[in-house]
C-alpha cells in the first residue's frame, strides 16, 4: 500500500505502522517528527501548521511514488497534520516496510528531507512569551529548523 | 485586459493583507510580469528576489506563460516536518 494524505486530527504511529505490516517484511522504518518545546532558544508552547492544501497533497502524493519507485518499496505511508499542535505531539509520520532493512531507512529518510524542500506546508511557532512567528528555514537563523 | 487570481498563503497573506489578489493579465503574460504586478503593492517587501510559485499546483519557473484560468500560487518558505 502507497498512502499520503494530510490530516487534522492525530496521528498515531502504531496504526501507520499496522497499515503497512506484513510476514513478508523484514524491516518496518517509522519516523515521526514532534512538537519540541524549544525553537532557536526561544521557549516554544505550540504549533500551528498550514497548508496549500490541494497542492499539498499532490506533492506528497509525487514524493512517496519517487520514493517508492526509487527504493522498490511498495508499503510507504506518509500523514502529515494541520492544525494547532500542542508539545510533543506528532506532526508528521512516515511509515515503509521492506523485506530488508536499508531500502525502509533510506525511503523514509527520502520523504522527510523532501518533505521539508518542497511540499507547501508551513508553520507559525508561538511562543511561550506570548509572542509567534512565522518559521523561515531559508533564513540563516533558521537553520536550528532542521 | 482580463485579470487573474493570485492565491497567497502564511507569512504572504499576512504581509499583503488578503489571501487572494487579483492582478491583471495580458495575452504572454508570465509568472515574472505577475510578480511585477505584486511588487507594486503595499506589502510586498516580504518577497524574496526569486519567490517560488506554483502554477496548477507545480512548481513553475519565472518564464512560465500564464492563462486566465491558470490556479496560481505564492509559494512561502515552506517548514513542513
Amino acid at each position: 500500500m502507497i498512502r499520503a494524505a494530510l490530516v487534522t486530527r492525530a496521528i498515531d504511529p502504531a496504526a501507520l505502522i499496522a497499515s503497512i505490516a506484513s510476514t513478508g517484511y523484514g524491516a518496518i522504518s517509522l519516523f515521526a517528527g514532534t512538537v519540541r518545546d524549544t525553537s532557536d532558544g526561544r521557549g516554544v508552547s505550540a504549533i500551528d501548521y498550514s497548508a496549500y492544501t490541494s497542492m499539498a497533497e499532490a506533492e506528497l502524493r509525487q514524493i512517496v511514488a519517487e520514493a517508492a519507485d526509487r527504493f522498490g518499496v511498495t508499503s510507504l505511508v506518509v500523514e502529515h497534520r494541520i492544525g494547532v499542535l500542542s508539545l510533543g505531539e506528532t506532526s508528521v509520520a512516515i511509515a515503509a516496510a521492506h523485506a530488508h532493512r536499508a531500502p525502509a531507512f533510506d525511503c523514509t529518510r527520502y520523504v522527510i528531507e523532501e518533505i521539508k524542500k518542497r511540499v507547501p506546508i508551513w508553520k507559525m511557532e508561538h511562543y511561550i512569551d506570548g509572542t509567534r512567528e512565522w518559521v523561515d528555514p531559508t533564513n540563516a537563523s533558521g537553520v536550528t529548523a532542521e | 485586459m482580463s485579470t487573474v487570481t493570485v492565491q497567497l498563503f502564511a507569512s504572504y497573506a499576512e504581509s499583503f493583507g488578503a489571501p487572494t489578489l487579483q492582478l491583471p493579465l495580458k495575452t504572454g503574460s508570465t509568472v515574472a510580469d505577475l510578480l511585477g504586478h505584486l511588487r507594486l503593492l503595499p506589502g510586498a517587501s516580504i518577497l524574496p528576489d526569486s519567490p517560488r510559485v506554483a502554477v496548477n499546483r507545480k512548481f513553475v519557473s519565472a518564464d512560465q506563460l500564464v492563462d486566465a484560468g491558470d490556479e496560481i500560487a505564492l509559494i512561502p518558505p515552506v517548514a513542513g516536518g
